[in-house]
């Protein structure tokens, strides 16, 4: 640790785009130092000024992703908060994400529920539509910002049944895409899931069409997607609770005794 | 329709909804007949429960007739009396499969909060926030209930509303944490807290076997009501007396054999420890309060069981891990495995073994819930069980 590096102002902290802490923590360090600090300056004694303090700074951490005492000890929690996921967003704008989840039923089950591609729409919410045109071949559309579509060909690269399925999107697609799923047998749980999936946006306008299909989070888009496949084959159903009753709804109003 | 909607702390309206509807074709839509206020919405009403949001319905204690099911539930029927149990479960995953209903990995549709702050979520919970699934409760006139076919529970004509109603959550709580004391010959358990659940822990507790059972409260009315009801009881005020002291001198010096958490994050309590988590809990330092927590795991035997029905949700501070560690402690705790105990308690109601209307205090309507929440929390000593009726 260099000296220099220590004794950053105020100005370099807030501009630095070096983050050391992950989101989760960031959220809690922001949130929770905030709150430290509104009730730190209603108090006005000396312990309302050292909590404001150290709220502040808490705060200030939050907001910026960056924590001097990690700094100091040369720790990073940026990765360590994503539990079973890798996921990458290298130089060249590669999304790679890889997942896994297990599901209480049997991989014959699971492998030839997702090697109709034409069902993977039920449960992966990025998806439009996807239509079979042949055995190998189909058709991908998925949606895109501001109600447009985004679509391309895909074909299976890879298949052995119950085991493991790969597919690529076909040459000369606009976004070139791949995808690996494998079933692995458990001997008392059900079946372990693998999934890796690869985009690569092209530079431009379309691929920063991609970068926002996916949002900040793709590792989080797919665990949610695996996991509405686990309760689709499991209770066969993927829980709603968008329509249901509240104080909120636009015909609410408080009753009259 | 009319539902007890939350507002934000210590502000619950009576508010005209639209009806629930079908979204599943695993849910059924009951009409409410009985339902009541749980001590744990009072850490809703205090404002403890993160991810509550304004117009939310509460409620997870109710009962009722069915009215309306989706396409795949085949149990039910129209016209059908019955109990819903408040963890909601699908019987399909690996958890429910293995009797851990509370623990069902499809039933909580946005498990990413609980995920963060636990690693892993549980059950959805009905009218218990948006990390517990977001699901409306059933304070209200009507209530949706997801995977129908699995958890409510047929009530045969012979047995009243309020003879049942517990069997939505606080009798098999109380049960569970005997269950979870794994009881056997000549045990002594003691039970921090007399509310609903701990009577329904003191009872199960003898049920199950126990010998000697020890209650601790400083709430006179309740202290009464669990001598009343259970003739063998021992009281500790522990207003009037050192608990420690007194459970050992109870026990031979042994200590008791298991101790119960009935009281759980809003721990009340007058020694240097429960003043300090006060004021944490007010700077957002530590979010639970956890006194009796600390002083049942210094009073327990050796080798003895902490059972924990009482509700915790965030970070514990000076928890007395060097106590629990040296004496080889178990602990056990979490939500209700409900469907589980349901139909054998429901044969322990029907058999005489135990009336559990002896926990309701007050009998109101559902539209004086908000008056209801307020005076559950400010005067405990009169205001115990509160049954609601639409």
């Amino acid at each position: 640790m260099k000296n220099s590096e220590k004794e950053k102002s105020l100005t370099d902290i807030l501009t630095n785009m070096n983050t050391n802490i992950g989101d989760n923590e960031r959220l809690v360090s922001a949130f929770g130092g905030s709150l430290l600090l509104a009730y730190g300056l209603k108090r006005s004694d000396a312990l309302g000024i050292a909590l404001a303090v150290l709220g502040g700074g808490l705060a200030l951490r939050g907001a910026t992703g960056h924590c001097q005492v990690y700094d100091a000890m040369g720790v990073d929690t940026r990765n360590s908060e994503d539990g079973n996921a890798t996921y990458s967003k290298g130089g060249s704008g590669k999304i790679h994400v890889k997942k896994s989840i297990t599901i209480n039923k049997p991989t014959s089950e699971l492998y030839s529920f997702w090697r109709n591609f034409e069902n993977l729409p039920q449960f992966m919410n990025h998806l439009e539509s996807v239509k079979n045109i042949d055995d190998k071949r189909s058709h991908w559309v998925a949606k895109a910002p501001l109600g447009t579509t985004v679509e391309w060909d895909a074909e299976i690269t890879s298949e052995h049944e119950n085991e493991r399925i790969g597919w690529k999107s076909t040459e000369g697609s606009e976004i070139p895409n791949s995808g690996v799923v494998e079933f692995l047998p458990t001997s008392t749980r059900g079946t372990e899931l693998k999934v890796t999936l690869t985009y690569e946006p092209p530079a431009g306008y379309l691929g920063s069409l991609v970068a926002k299909l996916f949002g900040e989070e793709p590792s989080q888009q797919v665990e949610e997607d695996l996991r509405r496949f686990k309760s689709l084959m499991e209770a066969g159903m993927i829980m709603k609770v968008e329509g249901q009753p509240s104080g909120r709804a636009p015909q609410a109003k408080e009753a009259t005794a | 329709m009319k539902a007890v909607c939350w507002y934000g702390k210590h502000d619950v309206r009576i508010m005209d909804v639209p009806d629930p509807e079908i979204l599943n074709p695993r849910d059924a839509i009951i009409k409410i007949t009985t339902t009541a206020i749980c001590g744990s919405d009072l850490h809703l009403y205090n404002g403890y429960i993160p991810t509550m949001e304004e117009g939310d319905i509460l409620g997870h204690e109710f009962m009722g007739e069915v009215v309306e099911v989706g396409k795949d539930v085949k149990n039910l029927q129209k016209g059908d009396r019955v109990v819903v149990p408040f963890t909601i479960a699908c019987g399909n995953c690996f958890f429910c499969q293995r009797d851990l209903w509370s623990a069902c990995d499809n039933s909580n549709p946005t498990p990413g909060t609980v995920e963060t702050l636990y690693g892993y979520a549980g059950s959805g919970l009905f009218g218990y926030s948006h990390m517990m699934g977001g699901f409306a409760g059933g304070q209200a006139e009507y209530v949706r209930v997801p995977f129908a076919d699995v958890g409510p529970l047929k009530i045969p004509d012979s047995l009243a509303d309020e003879q049942v109603l517990f069997l939505s959550d606080i009798f098999p709580t109380g049960y569970m944490a005997a269950e979870n004391c794994d009881i056997r010959a000549g045990d002594t358990v003691a039970v921090w807290g007399c509310g609903p659940v701990g009577q329904f822990a003191i009872k199960s507790a003898f049920m199950l076997g126990a010998e000697k059972v020890i209650a601790i409260d400083h709430i006179p009315a309740r202290l009464k009501e669990a001598e009343r009801e259970n003739e063998n009881l021992t009281t500790i005020n522990f207003d009037d007396v050192e608990v420690y002291s007194k459970l050992k001198d109870l026990t031979g010096g042994r200590g008791p054999d298991s101790c119960i958490d009935a009281v759980g994050l809003e721990s009340h309590g007058t020694s240097p420890d429960a003043i300090l988590d006060r004021v944490k809990a007010a700077v957002y330092l530590a979010t639970d309060r956890p006194h009796a927590l600390r002083q049942a795991i210094f009073c327990c035997r050796k080798g003895g069981t902490v059972s924990i029905p009482g509700v915790y949700g965030g970070f514990l501070d000076k928890f007395p891990m060097g106590a629990a560690f040296g004496k080889g402690l178990t602990f056990k705790m979490g939500q209700t495995n409900m469907h589980k105990y349901m139909p054998k308690l429901l044969a322990a109601i029907e058999e005489g073994k135990i009336d559990p209307t002896f926990v309701i205090s007050h009998r109101l309507k559902l539209s004086e819930a908000p008056m209801a929440y307020d005076k559950f929390n400010t005067d405990k000593d009169v205001w115990r069980k509160i049954v609601l009726k639409p």
